[in-house]
Order: C-alpha cells, then sequence, then structure tokens
C-alpha cells in the first residue's frame, strides 16, 4: 500500500467516525447555509443567528450531560429543573433588583431550588430504575402545570409582572423593564465582518462545559461515569451508586435552572406557564446530534450538537421563508429532525442494553 | 411472593389505598367539584359524560391490546388518530363527491390500510427500541406529528397539485400557487341539521352522521343496557355454579352487589322510561304544545329527563363491538401468544411464538382502532383542528385508562370504561374546581394538565416501585437457606 491510500483510507475511516446523526444535521445545516448564499443570504447573518441559539440553548444542552452519565438517561425530566430557574428569576425580580445583580441573585438561588428539585427527583429516579425515560417526561409535564397554578396564585404584585387587569403573572415578564435583557450577550459583545458574538454568554457556556470536563475527572464524576457504565461493577467496587445517581439528577436540574436564565436573558423575556413543557426535547436532540448516545455524553457532544441542531433551526426559517415563500413546515422539519434523533438514539440505546 | 394472609387487616387496607390511590382521588375532586359548583344539572352532567364517553371510547380501548401484548401503553396512537385525519382530510377535499355517511364509511375504509402500514412500521420501531417502548411510543407520536404536518403543509399543495380557492386550502392571491391545507375545517352538518342556509349548507357533512343514523331516548337505551348487563350477571353466575372447573369464582358478596347496582339502575330505568313515555303521549295529543317543558302538570323530574341528549346507538354498538372484539381476541390463539409475549419475551420465543410478528401485529390492531377512534371523535366533534385536536389524545386516552385502574402491564375493558366515565367526570369540573380554588378561569386549565400528567406519572411511578419492590423480595426469598 502507498501512503496515499493509507491515507486516503484513513480520511475515509475518521468521517465514518463521526457520528450518523452527527453527519445528518451537519449536511443538513451546510446545505441550508448553501442555498441561503445562493438566494442572496449574508453568510455572517446566518451564522450569527446560529450562534445566537447556540448561545441560548448550550448550557440547557449541557444539563443531560451528567444524568446519561449516570445511567439514567437523557432527563426528560428538563422542566423541573427549568421551573426552579423560573422561580429564582420570578422570586429576584419581584425583590426589583435589576441588571448583573439580578443575573447573579437569580443564579445563585436556581442552583439552591435546583438542587432541591433534583435531590427529590433523584430519589424518584432511584425508586424506578430501570424505566427512568417513561416516567420523566409526566414528571416534568405534571410540574409544568403545577408551576401554571403557582404563577397564578403567586402573591407578587410588582407591576411589570403581573397582568394588567390582576390576576396572576403574566406569561412573558419583559427583562428590559428591569436592564436584564441581553445582559450576558451584551457583555462585551463585539462584531468581526458583520458576525456578532456575544462574548458574555458564549463565556458563561464555555466555563460551564469546562467545569463540566473537570468534574468528570473528579473522583465523584469518575465513580458517576462508572455508575452510568456498569452499576453492578461500580457497586462491587465500593462505589455508592444511588448516591451517585442523585448527585448527577441534582447536577443536571440545577445546570436546566441556569441554563434557562442564559435563556432568558438571551431572548430578553422570562417565560412562564406552559413555555417548560415541551423544552427538553430540543435540548436532548442537541446533545444527541452531537455525537452522544443514551449512555454516553460528552462536553465536545453538547458543544458540536448544539451548534449544528440549533444553527439549522436559525437558519432553516428565513432561508425556507425566502426560497418558498411562506414557510409554515419549517416547525414540522424541526419536529421530525429533533424526534427523530431521539428515536434513532433509542433504537441504538437497546442494542447496546441487550 | 409475599404471602396475602399473613399480611394484617391494616396492612391490607393500606395495600387496597396504594392500589386504588389514583382512582379514589379522581372521586374526590369529582364529588368536590360538584359540591363547589352551581352550574351542573344532573342531565347537563349526564350530557357532557355521555357525550365524551361516545367521544373516546373507541380511542381509549385502542390501548388495551399493546398492553396484553407487554409493550406498554401505546402513546403511539397518535400515529393511528394520524392515518384517520389524512382519510377525513382526503374524504372533506372531495366532499361534492362523498357526503354524508357514505363519506364517513369510505374515511373508515382509507383510514384502514393507511393505519395498517403506519402500524407496521411503528410496530417494527417498538421491536428496534424494546424495552424504551414507552418513551418511543411518546417521541414517535411527535415524529409522525411532524411528517403529517410537512405532508398537508408541504407536500399538499407543492408537490400533489390542489385546487386554487378551495375552502380546504390556504388561500392565497389570484396567480400563485396554491398550498396546504387551511388551521381549522368542518366535517359539514348532517342532513338532519341542515338549516339550508349558509355557505357549505348544500351537501349533508359526516359531522355526527355516525350518532344521527339511529338515536334513541336516553332513559330507553339504559332500560336495555340495565337489562342486559342484569342478564349477564345471572347467566355467568349460573354458569360458574354448573361448571365449577371453569375457574372464574366470584364470592356471593361481589354477586350481591353488582345484582343491587344493577337492579337499582333497573329500577330507575323502569320508572323514568315510563315517565317520558307517558308524556311523550301527552305530547302527542296535545296538538297545541310543542315543547314537553311546556305541557301542564309535568314534573320537574320528567323534565330533566327529557333534557338528556338521545343516545347514539350504532356509536354505541361500534364501542360495544370493538369492547367485545378484545374480549374475544385475548382467547384466540394469538391473544394467548401477545399474553406469553407480554409475560415474558424469552419464554414465549423459547416456546415457538414469534415475539417479533406478535408485537407488530399488536401494535397493527391498537393502530387501525386508533385511526377508527379518531373518526368518530372527529364526527361527533363536527370542527377538526388540523393540526392540533390529535396531539392530545395519546395523553388523555392513556390517562383515562389507568384512572380506571389499568397499569402498563394489565389493562381490561372494564378498565377503559371506568375510566372514561371518571376520566370525563373530572374534565368536566375542574373548571368550576379551579374557580373555585384559585377565583381563576385559567386555573382549571392547569389543574387539568396537572391530572392528566399526574395521573399518569403517578400510575407509572407506582407499578414500576410496585415491580421493583416484589423483585427484591422474590430475591431475597431466593436467597433464603
Amino acid at each position: 500500500m502507498t501512503e496515499l491510500t493509507k491515507e486516503n483510507f484513513s480520511l475515509l475511516n475518521s468521517f465514518r467516525k463521526i457520528p450518523f446523526s452527527t453527519r445528518a444535521v451537519g449536511g443538513l445545516y451546510l446545505a441550508v447555509l448553501i442555498l441561503g448564499i445562493v438566494n442572496g443570504f449574508n453568510i455572517s447573518t446566518l451564522l450569527s443567528a446560529s450562534l445566537h441559539l447556540f448561545g441560548v440553548w448550550a448550557v440547557l444542552a449541557l444539563a443531560n450531560v451528567p444524568s446519561i452519565q449516570a445511567g439514567t438517561g437523557p432527563n426528560f425530566a428538563l422542566p423541573i429543573g427549568i421551573v426552579s430557574g423560573l422561580l429564582a428569576m420570578v422570586l429576584v425580580l419581584s425583590l426589583d433588583i435589576k441588571g448583573m445583580a439580578f443575573i447573579l441573585l437569580a443564579a445563585l438561588l436556581a442552583i439552591v431550588f435546583g438542587s432541591l428539585a433534583g435531590y427529590l427527583y433523584g430519589r424518584l429516579m432511584n425508586a424506578v430504575k430501570g424505566s427512568e425515560m417513561a416516567i420523566a417526561p409526566y414528571t416534568g409535564f405534571a410540574i409544568t402545570a403545577v408551576f401554571g397554578l403557582l404563577w397564578l396564585a403567586i402573591p407578587i404584585g410588582h407591576p411589570h409582572m403581573i397582568f394588567f387587569l390582576g390576576g396572576g403573572l403574566r406569561h412573558q415578564i419583559p427583562l428590559d423593564q428591569f436592564d436584564a435583557n441581553f445582559i450576558l450577550a451584551r457583555f462585551l459583545e463585539i462584531e468581526i465582518f458583520g458576525l456578532e458574538i456575544r462574548t458574555g454568554e458564549l463565556l458563561v457556556v464555555f466555563a460551564g462545559c469546562f467545569l463540566m470536563w473537570l468534574f468528570f475527572r473528579t473522583k465523584t464524576g469518575i465513580a458517576m461515569s462508572a455508575v452510568g457504565r456498569n452499576p453492578m461493577f461500580a457497586k462491587a467496587s465500593g462505589i455508592n451508586v444511588d448516591r451517585s445517581r442523585v448527585i448527577a439528577n441534582m447536577m443536571s436540574t440545577a445546570i436546566a435552572a441556569l441554563g434557562v436564565i442564559v435563556y432568558a436573558q438571551g431572548f430578553g423575556f422570562v417565560q412562564l406557564y406552559d413555555f417548560p413543557m415541551f423544552m427538553a426535547f430540543p435540548a436532548i436532540a442537541c446533545i444527541l446530534v452531537g455525537g452522544a448516545s443514551g449512555q454516553r455524553a460528552k462536553v465536545a457532544n453538547v458543544i458540536v450538537g448544539t451548534f449544528l441542531f440549533q444553527g439549522l433551526m436559525a437558519t432553516a426559517l428565513p432561508v425556507f421563508t425566502r426560497v418558498l415563500e411562506g414557510a409554515g413546515f419549517v416547525n414540522a422539519l424541526r419536529m421530525i429532525i429533533q424526534n427523530g434523533i431521539i428515536l434513532y438514539a433509542l433504537s441504538r440505546m437497546s442494542k447496546g442494553g441487550n | 411472593m409475599i404471602n396475602n394472609d399473613s399480611i394484617s387487616v391494616g396492612g391490607k387496607l393500606r395495600a387496597f389505598l396504594l392500589d386504588k390511590i389514583v382512582m379514589i382521588v379522581f372521586l374526590g375532586f369529582v364529588v368536590f367539584g360538584f359540591i363547589v359548583s352551581d352550574t351542573f344539572t344532573p342531565s347537563s352532567f349526564t350530557n357532557d359524560i355521555v357525550t365524551r364517553f361516545f367521544r373516546n371510547g373507541v380511542l381509549v380501548l385502542a390501548l388495551i391490546v399493546p398492553v396484553m401484548a407487554g409493550l406498554g401503553l401505546n402513546f403511539g396512537i397518535v400515529v393511528g388518530a394520524l392515518a384517520g385525519m389524512l382519510a377525513i382530510v382526503f374524504v372533506r377535499y372531495h366532499y361534492t363527491l362523498f357526503p354524508g355517511i357514505g363519506g364517513l364509511l369510505l374515511c373508515f375504509a382509507i383510514a384502514t390500510p393507511i393505519a395498517i402500514l403506519f402500524g407496521f412500521l411503528t410496530g417494527k420501531l417498538y421491536n428496534k427500541t424494546r424495552g424504551q417502548e414507552m418513551v418511543a411510543s411518546l417521541i414517535v407520536a411527535f415524529f409522525a406529528d411532524g411528517v403529517y404536518q410537512l405532508f398537508l403543509l408541504f407536500v399538499v399543495g407543492g408537490i400533489i397539485p390542489v385546487r386554487w380557492g378551495h375552502r380546504m386550502i390556504n388561500p392565497v392571491a389570484e396567480g400563485v400557487r396554491p398550498m396546504g391545507i387551511r388551521s381549522s375545517f368542518e366535517m359539514g352538518l348532517p342532513a338532519g341539521e341542515m338549516t339550508g342556509r349558509g355557505f357549505g349548507d348544500e351537501l349533508p357533512g359526516m359531522a355526527r352522521a355516525l350518532n344521527n343514523l339511529w338515536r334513541i331516548e336516553f332513559v330507553y337505551a339504559l332500560l336495555a343496557v340495565a337489562i342486559a348487563a342484569f342478564a349477564f350477571l345471572v347467566i355467568r353466575r349460573v354458569y360458574m355454579k354448573k361448571n365449577p372447573a371453569s375457574g372464574m369464582r366470584e364470592p356471593l358478596w361481589q354477586f350481591c352487589v353488582k345484582s343491587a347496582i344493577c337492579g337499582a339502575v333497573l329500577l330507575f330505568a323502569i320508572y323514568s322510561s315510563g315517565v317520558i313515555y307517558y308524556w311523550y303521549n301527552v305530547l302527542a295529543n296535545t296538538p297545541d304544545i310543542n315543547r314537553l317543558d311546556h305541557l301542564p302538570g309535568i314534573s320537574n323530574f320528567a323534565v330533566e329527563i327529557s333534557r338528556i341528549d338521545r343516545f347514539p346507538v350504532v356509536t354505541g354498538m361500534v364501542i360495544a363491538a370493538i369492547g367485545l372484539f378484545i374480549v374475544y381476541f385475548s382467547k384466540t390463539k394469538l391473544g394467548q401468544d401477545c399474553r406469553s409475549v407480554g409475560q415474558s419475551q424469552q419464554i414465549a420465543n423459547v416456546s415457538g411464538i414469534n415475539v417479533d410478528r406478535t408485537r407488530i401485529i399488536a401494535t397493527i390492531i391498537s393502530t387501525v382502532l386508533a385511526a377508527w377512534g379518531m373518526i368518530i371523535f372527529l364526527q361527533d366533534m363536527g370542527h377538526v383542528s388540523t393540526y392540533t385536536v390529535y396531539r392530545n389524545i395519546g395523553f388523555f386516552s392513556v390517562a383515562a385508562i389507568l384512572v380506571g385502574g389499568a397499569t402498563a402491564a394489565k389493562a381490561s375493558v372494564k378498565n377503559a370504561m371506568l375510566g372514561l366515565v371518571l376520566f370525563h367526570a373530572m374534565f368536566i369540573v375542574s373548571p368550576a374546581v379551579g374557580m373555585f380554588l384559585f377565583d381563576d378561569g385559567n386555573a382549571g386549565e392547569y389543574m387539568r394538565t396537572f391530572m392528566v400528567y399526574g395521573v399518569i406519572g403517578v400510575s407509572l411511578g407506582l407499578y414500576v416501585w410496585k415491580a421493583l419492590k416484589a423483585s427484591k423480595a422474590k430475591f431475597r426469598l431466593d436467597d433464603a437457606p
């Protein structure tokens, strides 16, 4: 064999090593980008939109890493973390705390609420071992509905937060009234050739990713991975399996609570009521697109997957709207890709399980 | 297994409460709602329940066979519902060719092969996601929703040419290519309800076409059902006495309670049928009065009875037939295979059953029933929200059968029927409860949502928890020297 063929061969091999979901969504993303450029879009506009959604979603996608690693599967109960974060934000806003102080205080409270909720949820997951993914979505849905009642009944009278005619909190609380819209995004924001880079938001994302990477190199983190890989073996080597799983779910829920704060400032609104209901599925699709499976997830999966999947979502709408005039089906496309990816991962999962 | 005799009365009571917790909470909720609300009359409440019972009956029955085959609760009945939707969209697009009940029958005919295909594909998927069927069924419902939307919004018009200005198609300016089905359309009024004025009234439609085929006074139907139930109880009792080997057993007190309930319903039905029959006769003989409640001397009771909607006999017979089919199916060879597969795939495989094939057939049956159920649902509604109406079908049906006492491993027609009544009673009273507790009209909506998902979460959670506990107890017993 000559050097050249060998190299070609390994190139092909390394392409084959890229997981199917990543290849498929990446290919689509590229196709949409090219279609956009052909139809007169500015490449930096499209990439800016992609980066925007990436920054907003990445932390929510990151929340799935600990739960997958500990063997409870992607966190289908992400709404639990999200309502924790929403509650934290609502409480801080009701005290009329504005700007950066709001973000920091809300983040602190979100970690507290998220950890508490995650502890209870982790206990629940231990009680239903083996069927975590069947129970989790409904736990999330039910909690969302309970908080729907809470938003209606909570005794907060801040004029920017309640309905004009009274009777509960608004569906969307505008953060510009609290000087907190895009506050992370605008922090050190730079623009290169029309490409907007929301530095603060990205810093938060990468800091979170780095901390997560670091965590899985600590003793607790390694134990957690061992639990996910083989619970029997982990137990035999003296790891407290149940405790590891509870910690993983606490982390996952707390990160989701932080994630929704990043999400809210990125759009400039705190969305309440039905908003958390179906948030788990796009977040899970993000990490799966990046090449995670139901049992293994890495920080790199989060970064690659969120960028590709959310990038596709961010660009498909404007591009198809211009190309086909009226793109009501872009939402349909999102549902097909998002749920197709999850189904694909589920089918791989049981093969690994048997 | 744990020996039941050694458990104390308190333990038994606790086990019973844990077993029926969902049902008890629902009953409590409904009774509470009934007490705090002043808007319900007996007739309006009965009407609501009866309407929803016939509307959702087949959809809930569609869940039973997959449970039998060990697939768990099939949230993927949405896929079947979409097959029904496609058939309805096609028939309504050609509404001039297929008016009235003929169009509705055509819907069933078109939906069936589509549902068989969808069921086959879904079944294949469940075989690939073995052990995670329940979450896969949830996701496949979302996935199918996406494909359906893409089809109706883009392929219809984009690839399949459609007529410009058709009332089913999104309106566009002249000269622009029409694309996509509108977000809502009507099933068209049936022949008996047409007023002869307004747009689209020129041809009889499919709304309530099946219900209106044959309607009889509600209490007459109740009488017939009560007589049939009573006869069934007695015949079964006699059969059990004569064939002690049949394996069917029923304690005497259970028989007495059942007969007492049945007898009470029967007496009520006889009395009210008599009353209503008498007053209708009076009405027929009084030429200058054309409404029952205007008759002089009529009792409140008779007026209340007359306000209950007339009973849709054909729809009732369809539901009864499907219920009987499921009972019959569970006794056939295929049904027994399903049960074996549901119990243990390994053992079924060893004993020569084609596990994958059996599971696919179970899914196909469920999907086809769901397609029919959706058509029956929509003919009763009369109005179709093209892209939303099917979304909650899976959740609501599953919640209903769980309230009726089913679990992920055991479901019967009885669970489905009981659940339909209890679940929809909750649905009807929840706005009133929300209004009472929170003084807010929206609160009832969230309470409802919470009840739906809460029921699913709690029921499934309790089931898994009990199963884990049982297997641990078994493990311990096996270990004992």
